[in-house]
């Protein structure tokens, strides 16, 4: 333990760094302003602007008449607000539904598709391209393409169920209130376990083999060795991949506006926000929603790291 | 524009005889917004170029997103901007309440030549006392069926719900004991979006429970005769209508029955021409009637659809752009884009024009439509009615889903509704 400095006694100052160091941090800086400024630009300024509208009683048809109206869009005692509506917490109920779900399954069958794409077998190379593909279908097309696949009349999926005598009827996937956030969940389990696969797969190939042969010596079954060695090496890896696909699913906007369209059901909380702003023409309420989608996911984030103990800069690897 | 031209062009557009303007006018540009749709594109330009050649001026052709959810925010943003990039809209017949701030009154500028519309359409058009906009061409929700099924099971096309679903019951009961057994009995658009509050509002209306919201702004969801009406088209889903309804929008349903798996349909006019095409399954075979009452006492009914055309306030040439609005919605123009694209008129006069009549069989059942047509309650709930179309929809779909009971959906969409109006629309 450093000893404590007697009081009004400034702390030690580290050592002064370097001038080589110093000119390498101002060029350094100099080389990503220009990224810095970019993003600024297409991110950070939208999302102030936003912020700024959720505290107005902004329209569509009167964006630049907005007078500020405090938190009344959060909360006001004469009709509720963003806070009391039940639609709201309905749509953010389904948004962690959604991402509890199909993060989770993403994780177990990335992890499995990793595993085997680990092993040398011919043909390897090949087969790791061919599992990208639901991953480089942009999310638009790949939704469309499954809200047909799922058609109760003309569906293959019912065909092939039919087929092989697992249903009775056709089911209507998409339009049965208990099914719908299946299919959604299972559409996107299609396509981003691959993502999943993929950073999970980076993480196999650096493992030290060393650990491995010593398992092997000693004889120790092969479930003991990826529960005691294996996990705990690509842990960091894991949660990372974990923490993306966590936020990309937190914002899930496409895949649900496509196959079921603004159906409360399964409405998430991106959906809900694109109602407001667009369809119902409030970019102030719909502003607002926005703003705390975003808290939502940061606090979520901030939860998970904070718990999961997740390594973001890389310093214990 | 000199009176006595405008004298001679209120007469009629009949010979365009009467050029809207002086000759010694400066020749101007109009851009006009219309839909970017094969033969909606084609007669749009054709037309507004033979305009254009007619007096001189210039139109530009704005192409716009298919989606109307799309289209409206769109127009929005160019609006609330005041921006002059498009002088001529084509809007959807429930936009005159929510965009109307931006548009001009056309009534002075028309001399009463827009008496030649159906009343009901001139109707949903005027704002706060202002007519926004001139119905362009129109479309009503109607009953397509199966002639040759009907006849073989001995039934007259259905003039009540309930005979509906007695016919559609015995003819899918029957084709399917005859080895056709993916047949069903009606199908209709059930997805939670604007087609489903269409569907909706044909059922209350035709049980005579009104209109959700009526011409006053009072909210009558909760009436009797709309819980019978959501009672039946409750019991539909999964007897004679398959469960996939409830994410069926026109396409969905249109091409479930063109596939010959439905005997009944509720579509718009668009379809008839695409169920007997030649790659229709059931080519030949498929009729349309205007959609059953509710009961004895009844009415024949069907939403109000179709395009207007309407002119910006913010144009830099407000009475050229009124005069192409004119001439694009005369008895002329929509004759031709009758008998060349099959859209329906909204000028009662044409449907007694042979060449017309020849091209759109169905304009009996849709003449009877229109004379007891239901409006949409968008004028009346102004930039309100998207989220009143919203709760109605949704309220419908947990009924149809059968999640919720029709009294209890109904009594919670009147509170939703009173919820939404607040203090007024």
């Amino acid at each position: 333990m450093l000893p404590r400095p007697a009081i009004g006694q400034a702390p030690r100052r580290p050592a002064r760094r370097g001038e080589l160091t110093r000119a390498k941090v101002r060029s350094a800086a100099l080389l990503l302003a220009p990224m810095l400024v970019v993003l600024a630009g297409v991110a950070l300024w939208p999302l102030l602007r936003t912020m700024a509208f959720a505290f107005t009683d902004a329209t569509l048809s009167s964006m630049d008449e907005a007078a500020f109206i405090g938190l009344e869009n959060f909360y006001n005692p004469s009709w509720g607000g963003l806070l009391t509506d039940p639609t709201w917490w309905n749509a953010v109920g389904n948004t962690v539904r959604f991402t509890l779900i199909s993060v989770s399954l993403e994780l177990v069958f990335g992890l499995v598709v990793a595993l085997t794409l680990d092993v040398p077998f011919p043909g390897r190379g090949a087969v790791r391209a061919i599992v990208l593909i639901p991953w480089a279908i942009p999310t638009i097309v790949s939704a469309q393409m499954w809200a047909w696949m799922l058609n109760d009349q003309f569906g293959v999926i019912n065909a092939m169920l039919m087929g092989l005598g697992l249903i009775a009827a056709p089911v209507a996937w998409t339009a049965d209130p208990d099914t719908a956030m299946l299919a959604v969940v299972m559409v996107d389990v299609w396509k981003a376990t691959p993502f999943m696969a993929l950073l999970i797969l980076a993480a196999l190939q650096m493992l030290p083999r060393d650990c491995y042969e010593a398992a092997r010596v000693d004889g120790i079954s092969p479930v003991t060795v990826f529960f005691r060695v294996t996990l705990p090496l690509i842990y960091p890896a894991i949660a990372v991949a974990v923490i993306f696909r966590g936020l990309d699913a937190m914002r899930v906007f496409d895949l649900i506006y496509v196959l079921t369209s603004n159906a409360e059901g399964t409405m998430s909380m991106s959906v809900y926000a694109r109602q407001q702003l667009v369809d119902f023409q409030d970019v102030g309420y719909g502003s607002a929603a926005a703003t705390l989608l975003f808290f939502i996911i940061a606090l979520l984030t901030i939860a998970y790291i904070v718990v999961g103990r997740v390594d973001l800069s890389g310093e214990r690897a | 524009m000199r009176r006595t031209s405008a004298v001679a062009l209120g007469i009629a557009w009949a010979g365009l005889a009467g050029v809207a303007t002086p000759p010694h006018a400066e020749a101007a540009t109009l851009s006009l917004a219309c839909s970017a749709l094969g033969i909606e594109l084609r007669l749009c330009t054709e037309t507004a170029n033979q305009w254009a050649r007619e007096t001189g001026h210039t139109v530009e052709i704005v192409s716009t997103p298919n989606s109307a959810t799309e289209r409206l925010a769109l127009y929005q943003q160019i609006l609330s901007a005041g921006g002059d990039d498009i002088d001529v809209y084509q809007i959807d017949v429930i936009w005159p309440g929510l965009l109307g701030e931006h548009f001009v009154d056309l009534r002075p500028k028309l001399l009463g030549s827009e008496k030649a519309h159906f009343p009901a359409l001139i109707e949903s058009s005027v704002v706060d006392g202002e007519l926004k906009a001139i119905p362009w061409f129109a479309d009503a929700g109607l009953l397509y069926y199966r002639a040759d099924l009907l006849e073989k099971y001995g039934a007259a096309p259905p003039a009540t719900w309930a005979e509906l679903t007695e016919v559609a019951t015995t003819v899918m009961d029957g084709e399917r004991a005859a080895g056709q057994d993916e047949m069903w009995g009606y199908v209709f658009q059930g997805r939670a979006y604007e087609g489903l509050t269409c569907n909706a509002l044909e059922w209350v209306d035709s049980f005579g429970g009104g209109t959700f919201v009526d011409g006053n702004g009072e909210v009558t969801a909760d009436n009797p005769q709309a819980v019978a009406a959501l009672e039946t088209a409750a019991g539909w889903i999964g007897t004679i209508t398959p469960t996939g309804v409830l994410n069926y929008s026109e396409e969905e349903s249109r091409s479930l029955f063109q596939s010959g798996n439905a005997v009944f349909m509720r579509n718009w006019p668009y379809a008839y021409a695409l169920a007997n095409s030649p790659a229709s399954m059931v080519n030949g075979r498929v009729d349309v009637t205007a959609l059953p009452r509710g009961g004895a006492d009844g009415s024949h009914t069907g939403t109000l659809g179709g395009q207007l055309l309407a002119v910006s306030r913010y144009s830099r040439n407000p009475d050229i752009a009124i005069n192409l609005v004119r001439y694009l919605t005369s008895r002329v123009v929509q004759q031709r884009r009758a008998t060349e694209g099959g859209f329906i008129p909204t000028i009662p006069a044409l449907y007694e024009d042979e060449q017309v009549r020849a091209r759109l069989p169905y304009l009996d059942a849709i003449y009877e439509t229109f004379s007891a047509a239901v409006a949409r309650p968008s004028s009346q709930t102004k930039d309100k009615y998207n989220r009143v179309s919203n709760a109605v929809f949704n309220a419908v779909h947990t009924v149809l889903s059968g999640e919720m009971a029709p009294a209890e959906a109904l009594s919670e969409l009147d509170g939703e509704l009173n919820r939404i109006k607040r203090r007024g629309w």
